[in-house]
């Protein structure tokens, strides 16, 4: 295991590749439909303690691909990859409890029970201390306002509030680095705010690492202080958003980004 | 007419769309066929005639309850309505310009088509490869017996639609359903022949409607039906067109309770 | 509370503490729908019946089956049915597997800090699968008091230690059968021949499928020591396939060897599993 100091990126990923269907998995050696492809195609990324990095690209870019493999749910095909010190796919329950994940379009709040039943599951499962969890519990039921519904069985919230409970379900273990993938999808002008002004107040207050997925270039505008874009499993741009916005409006950079041109010749 | 037959392809285009789904179910149900098959060759070693069956017939009769399963439904807990009564869907369809039942039979029928053509065949003929399987060649014993399977279809969806319906009244009509399956699966003959169980229970079982989804059409077939063919038809229509009927009663009283409470 | 310098305690929830946790929420879960519950229930300890009342048909009409009596037969379906319905209730969660996999819900397995075979095994647990248990403890009792058996300390502990290993072998068969959602995750029924058809295949004596199955059902699937093997011990039976002796006691080594494979299996799964959809 490799120590962390200070100055050691809480990410680093060097040549990070993910072919599907080529792989020479003992499972795969027959020809897949989707046969063949590089989802991830050798990308290089450094990132520091406490920064909040918007990752953007058209869908298909290898965005999702890249963060499972952040988060230990795929193997990478080839490549380094280190997440707060951890290999996350052979370390990926111990890399667990130091990270926090959120997808915009599942739920991993049990729906039938109350909202409360699975925060303090995850108590258990996290391993959280009481006093801890305590504290956690109060500040994001003030801060995420949750208090109103958290005996609602879950199947009963909306989708603004069931999103807040489960960014309070991938914080309350105190994770080092969260990943949020489309967090703002379907919400509601005043719930997308309120979370944006809690994630902008979380990465600030605790220095929380925060990798961001978005398709709402407001989320980036608000929230981001660096954005890397993915094209074809390739970095195509990785900088300041004001490096980005000095040549060009953010929004043309941002659409173009969305219809899949690199970004390459307009940065230079 | 056309929106039905539209509606039965359908179902049947998306039944086929997932081969291997069904394939892998097939293969399933030729295990289960050897299974049941040794368990009846072991019967008929000790006693070879029994119901009037010899071995032949006991392990033809394994095959195909096998290759029957999945058109007629018996593992089925009911039909798709159920769940969406259960999630409230089932409004948008009753207000459809179609006939509400005719329009979910269509959409079984398109099912039960998709699987008689992907996982009968394979159970009965790697039995009659392996097994003393003995099939019979006249064309017209076939044609007996597909009508025979057309009116057990009718009746299977019969009591599968009434079940669906109870979701109207309980709101989740899955414990009703896993205990239709369960009474299914024994009377309809799966576990063991019903013409094999003896005394008073023996001819319940003959008498219930699950008597004429698999085990009547299979004794037309190998011709050991009692009171014959036209027994057979008889009994068949008699519950398919009660069953249907009651579906249809019961489709108004649920609409009434619908329209009421919906406004 | 920007603790984050604190390393969290490593140690990672140990799985089975995880996975009564899980139970215990997800049986929380299927009681908020007490109706469905209570007939399910009813439906599963019906079904479980279905298997008895053939057995009972078919001695109706012969004395033996295979060399078997009733009694014999019914300690055989007794002893693999209540392995079988313990381990339906432990480890059936494996069964959800493919839709779990299909709708992408396993990749919240994998972000959790618990065993993923913990969670998968807890998943949907409900109390109906109970249900199961009720027909093949009754009739286990039952051919117990019919059978002329003499007792003997090592009978009863090969008894128990039948269902024990049983039990064992069963959840590993649910682990490896689990596994085929993995390699085709719409091929889940065929999972099927091997959890519930080794379960039917074992109700009855071994020797009505035939030397060559026999033993394939010994050497190969293992599921001839779930019951027959140890049991031919029991009831005094000597071996219609004439292996040997020592074959009686190998239940432990063969529940051993097929729950070391599941394992094996699992984190070969789970290493090579792709994610599906963006």
């Amino acid at each position: 295991m490799t120590t962390t100091s200070t100055t050691d990126p809480i990410i680093l990923a060097e040549g990070l590749t993910k072919a599907f269907g080529s792989s020479p998995g003992r499972f795969r050696r027959r020809r897949t439909t989707d046969g063949g492809f590089t989802a991830v195609d050798g990308i290089d990324l450094r990132i520091a303690p406490g920064e909040l990095v918007g990752y953007i690209g058209p869908n298909g870019a290898g965005k999702s691909t890249t963060i499972k493999m952040l988060t230990g749910i795929l193997t990478p095909t080839s490549g380094l990859l280190r997440v707060a010190g951890f290999e996350p796919q052979r370390d990926r329950v111990r890399l667990a409890r130091r990270i926090g994940v959120v997808f915009g379009q599942r739920t991993t709040l049990w729906w039938d029970l109350p909202l409360k039943d699975s925060f303090t599951l995850l108590q258990r499962l996290y391993r959280i201390p009481p006093d801890r969890f305590g504290e956690n519990l109060a500040y994001y039921t003030a801060a995420l306002d949750l208090g109103e519904f958290l005996d609602r069985p879950v199947r009963q919230l909306s989708l603004g509030q069931r999103m807040r409970g489960d960014i309070t379900a991938a914080l309350l273990h105190d994770p080092a680095v969260v990943y949020l993938d489309e967090p703002t999808i379907g919400l509601d002008v005043v719930s997308k705010h309120a979370v944006r002004e809690f994630l902008s107040d979380l990465n600030q207050r605790t220095g929380t690492t925060i990798l961001l997925t978005t398709h709402d270039i407001a989320d980036i505008e608000r929230l981001c202080s660096r954005v890397v874009a993915i094209d074809h499993g390739r970095v195509t741009y990785d900088g300041s958003i004001d490096d980005l916005r000095a040549d060009r409006d953010l929004e043309t950079v941002v659409r173009e980004l969305y219809l899949g041109r690199s970004l390459v010749d307009t940065t230079e | 007419m056309r929106v039905y037959l539209t509606a039965v392809r359908l179902s049947l285009r998306r039944y086929l769309a997932y081969r291997s789904s069904a394939a892998a179910g097939a293969f399933t149900n030729t295990v289960f066929g050897c299974i049941r098959a040794f368990v009846l060759m072991a019967l008929w070693k000790q006693k070879p005639e029994i119901g009037g069956w010899d071995l032949a017939d006991a392990v033809t009769y394994a095959f195909l309850t096998q290759g029957l399963l999945a058109p007629m439904g018996v593992f089925m807990t009911s039909t798709e309505l159920g769940p969406r009564i259960r999630t409230g869907d089932v409004a948008v369809d009753l207000y459809r310009p179609v006939d509400f039942q005719t329009w979910w039979l269509s959409l079984d029928l398109g099912r039960a088509l998709g699987g008689g053509l992907l996982r009968t065949v394979p159970p009965v003929l790697f039995g009659a490869l392996l097994f003393p399987v003995r099939l019979p060649s006249s064309p017209l014993r076939w044609t007996e017996f597909a009508v025979c399977c057309a009116l057990g279809y009718l009746i299977s969806f019969g009591l599968r639609y009434l079940a669906s319906l109870a979701a109207f009244w309980t709101m989740d009509e899955r414990g009703m359903s896993s205990i239709l399956v369960a009474l299914g699966m024994f009377c309809s003959g799966l576990i063991i022949p019903l013409s094999v169980v003896p005394g008073a229970l023996g001819t319940v079982l003959l008498h219930t409607p699950w008597a004429g989804i698999m085990q009547m059409p299979i004794n037309v077939l190998l011709g050991t039906q009692s009171g014959g063919v036209g027994y057979a038809l008889a009994f068949g229509t008699f519950w398919a067109v009660l069953l249907l009927a009651a579906g249809r009663m019961l489709t108004d009283v649920a609409r009434h309770k619908v329209v009421v409470q919906g406004g | 509370m920007a603790d984050t310098t604190t390393e969290p305690d490593d140690r990672p929830l140990w799985g089975p503490t995880a996975y009564l946790l899980l139970v215990r929420i997800w049986m929380r879960a299927a009681s908020q729908y007490r109706v469905s519950l209570l007939l399910t229930t009813v439906a599963q300890l019906f079904t479980t019946c279905l298997d008895l009342i053939a057995i009972l048909v078919i001695y109706s009409h012969v004395r033996t089956i295979g060399g078997f009596t009733l009694p014999e037969t019914l300690y055989l379906y007794g002893t693999t049915r209540l392995a079988f319905a313990v381990s339906d209730a432990l480890a059936s969660g494996v069964e959800n597997l493919a839709t779990m996999i299909r709708l992408g819900n396993f990749d919240l397995v994998l972000i959790r800090p618990v065993s993923s075979l913990a969670q998968v095994l807890a998943d949907q647990f409900t109390p109906k699968r109970f249900g199961k248990l009720a027909a093949p403890v009754l009739t286990l009792g039952w051919a117990i008091d019919a059978l002329p058996l003499h007792w003997t300390a090592a009978k009863a502990a090969v008894a128990i230690g039948t269902v024990v290993c049983g039990l064992v072998l069963y959840c590993a068969l649910w682990v490896l059968t689990g596994c085929i959602s993995f390699i085709a995750v719409d091929a889940q029924e065929v999972a099927n021949s091997f959890t519930y058809g080794s379960e039917n295949a074992t109700e009855y004596p071994l020797s009505i499928f035939g030397r060559p199955l026999g033993l394939a059902l010994t050497f190969v699937l293992p599921v001839a020591f779930v019951t027959w093997q140890p049991s031919l011990y029991v009831l005094g039976h000597p071996d219609p396939f004439g292996l040997p002796e020592f074959l009686r006691f190998a239940s432990p080594a063969a529940a051993a060897v097929l729950s070391g494979l599941a394992a094996l299996a699992w984190r070969a799964c789970i290493r090579h599993y792709r994610s599906t959809g963006s």
